[in-house]
């Protein structure tokens, strides 16, 4: 029986959340925690970019022509595999259906690659019909580089390592390829509800 | 800034391999230079311990907890001794 | 001998809280028995680990502030918005268990046959390692000559600050205080930077070792005005700590 510290609680808190919306293993949170494997890049927006790239074709987006598209405010969960679950969190994006419009793409698969050199691999299908968005806001607010500013992927449905910070666009593949995390050992798909945080889960 | 220093992981790096890695030297299969771990950039706050070249800042070293065991990954590093 | 005593358990261990001892208003040292402890170094830390009824852990390190011959000490700064630090600064008592392992560090060391001189240079908690080195050097009767320059934010703030008030010879203690100073207050008042360093550290020619410790940003802003100032890389040695007391 292994060793239990008199009186530590951690930072959790006693949650009235609604247990149906904490997947297994997670416990939630009032803070917005901010995990990063590298530095916080700083690409002015003058420089900034988006672009969706297949094969040898590349479409991409200035800043304004990106914040000129049709974008919504949405109200999600965030679940990351270190345990803490967010739930009600409010941002503002473009949906990625919109991105992808154009591409006219059977592609199943996206790399989204980004500032800083982090990748993440999705299934297409993962990323469209309205469960995923390339961010600008949080809570009312311009996303903050701490927390992928100015523009990060949101797809709250599967552990939240898959929504890449500094995000400056998606390959379409015909392969999944691991990114960044999956490489070094968590799972290609991340499901919080079937709870795939490791390759093999 | 979440960025550390080799220090932090001390303790980590003893447990991986044994002995004590801090003042071991990296070089960075990236860029070349050579460091004591102790000086290399270590970002703790991610769902993996990842340990950066103060010069380049590529990866040399990470390290994930799986299920219990922990994996590192050292072809970031072209050596480490 | 100290040195050969450096690898310690690698396992985790349950330490006995012997005394706590309130330094500041924020900052507690915990006074250790820790049993089979097979020594330290001064400047070694220790990895605390907090483990809650039901398994949820955490750990964080934290600098031993005791020298080799002492009992285990460590000393905790509470952050506000810390997890551990007020379990450790408010909750812990003599009589509880801590579970630790250690000692750990092979870089941030200081050995008596190091020599000196020291430019031993301080932000906040980052005094605490050097605290160690400081006692280590007075028990085992070195002479190398030490300056520390200690940044804290106001003379409340300073960590240890009696003890090195009557810091022993050869020893030179400089505090500045960033954001607030007491009447009459004729110290720096500013936190370091490189006019600071050039004013109080040992001249180059002198072949100082300098350990630096504190957060992040102190510690890059110091060891670059020592390179600046001619102090060679390998002469600065740099222990960083995080805002998470990490």
């Amino acid at each position: 029986m292994s060793f239990v510290s008199r009186g530590f609680r951690g930072r959790r808190r006693e949650s009235d959340a609604d247990p149906a919306r904490v997947p297994p293993g997670q416990y939630t949170t009032d803070d917005f925690p901010v995990l990063s494997a590298g530095p916080t890049p700083h690409t002015p927006l003058p420089e900034w970019t988006f672009s969706i790239v297949q094969g040898d074709e590349k479409k991409t987006w200035t800043w304004d022509e990106f914040r000129a598209l049709p974008s919504e405010t949405v109200t999600v969960d965030i679940h990351c595999v270190t345990r803490w679950s967010k739930l009600d969190t409010t941002w503002e994006g473009v949906s990625v259906d919109t991105l992808l419009e154009e591409a006219d793409s059977e592609a199943p698969y996206i790399l989204a690659f980004c500032d800083g050199g982090y990748t993440t691999n999705l299934p297409a299908e993962d990323v469209t019909g309205g469960k995923a968005w390339v961010a600008f806001g949080y809570g009312g607010e311009a996303l903050d580089p701490e927390h992928g500013g100015p523009a990060r992927l949101l797809v709250p449905h599967l552990y939240f390592w898959k929504s890449a910070k500094w995000l400056r666009g998606l390959v379409l593949r015909e392969e999944d390829e691991p990114g960044f995390w999956e490489t070094y050992g968590y799972h290609m798909y991340g499901d919080p509800w079937r709870e795939q945080r490791y390759s093999g889960d | 800034m979440h960025a550390l220093d080799g220090n932090a992981i001390g303790g980590l790096l003893l447990e991986v391999f044994g002995a004590e890695m801090t003042t071991a030297t990296g070089t960075c299969a990236h860029c070349g230079a050579a460091a004591q771990v102790a000086e290399l950039v270590v970002y703790l706050e991610a769902p993996g311990t990842v340990v950066r070249c103060r010069s380049c800042e590529s990866v040399l070293i990470v390290i994930v907890d799986v299920r219990g065991t922990k994996c590192v990954d050292l072809r970031g590093a072209a050596t480490l001794q | 001998m100290a040195r050969a005593a450096v690898l310690g358990r690698l396992t985790w261990q349950v330490a006995g809280v012997e005394q706590v001892v309130d330094e500041t208003p924020r900052v507690r040292t915990i006074v250790l028995d820790v049993p089979d402890w097979p020594g330290h170094r001064a400047g070694q830390h220790l990895d605390i680990r907090l483990t809650a009824e039901d398994g949820y852990r955490a750990e964080r390190e934290y600098s031993i502030a005791s020298a080799p011959d002492e009992p285990v000490a460590i000393t905790v700064e509470r952050l506000d918005d810390g997890e551990v630090s007020p379990y450790l600064t408010e909750e812990l008592r003599p009589g509880d268990g801590l579970e630790l392992r250690g000692p750990i560090g092979g870089y941030f060391v200081w050995d008596p046959e190091d020599g000196g001189p020291l430019l031993l240079v301080a932000g906040g908690s980052g005094v605490v390692p050097l605290r160690a080195m400081l006692r280590h050097r007075q028990r085992s009767g070195s002479d190398a000559p030490v300056r520390l320059l200690y940044s804290s934010r106001t003379l409340g703030d300073v960590i240890y600050r009696r003890e090195l008030d009557q810091a022993a010879d050869g020893v030179e203690v400089v505090h500045t205080l960033t954001r607030e100073q007491p009447p009459g207050w004729t110290g720096p008042a500013r936190r370091v930077d490189a006019e600071l360093l050039g004013e109080f550290a040992w001249p180059t020619e002198d072949g100082a070792l300098a350990f630096v410790c504190g957060p992040t940003s102190f510690v890059e802003t110091v060891a670059a005005g020592l390179v600046e100032l001619g102090y060679p890389p390998a002469r600065v040695k740099t222990e960083r700590f995080g805002a998470t007391g990490r």
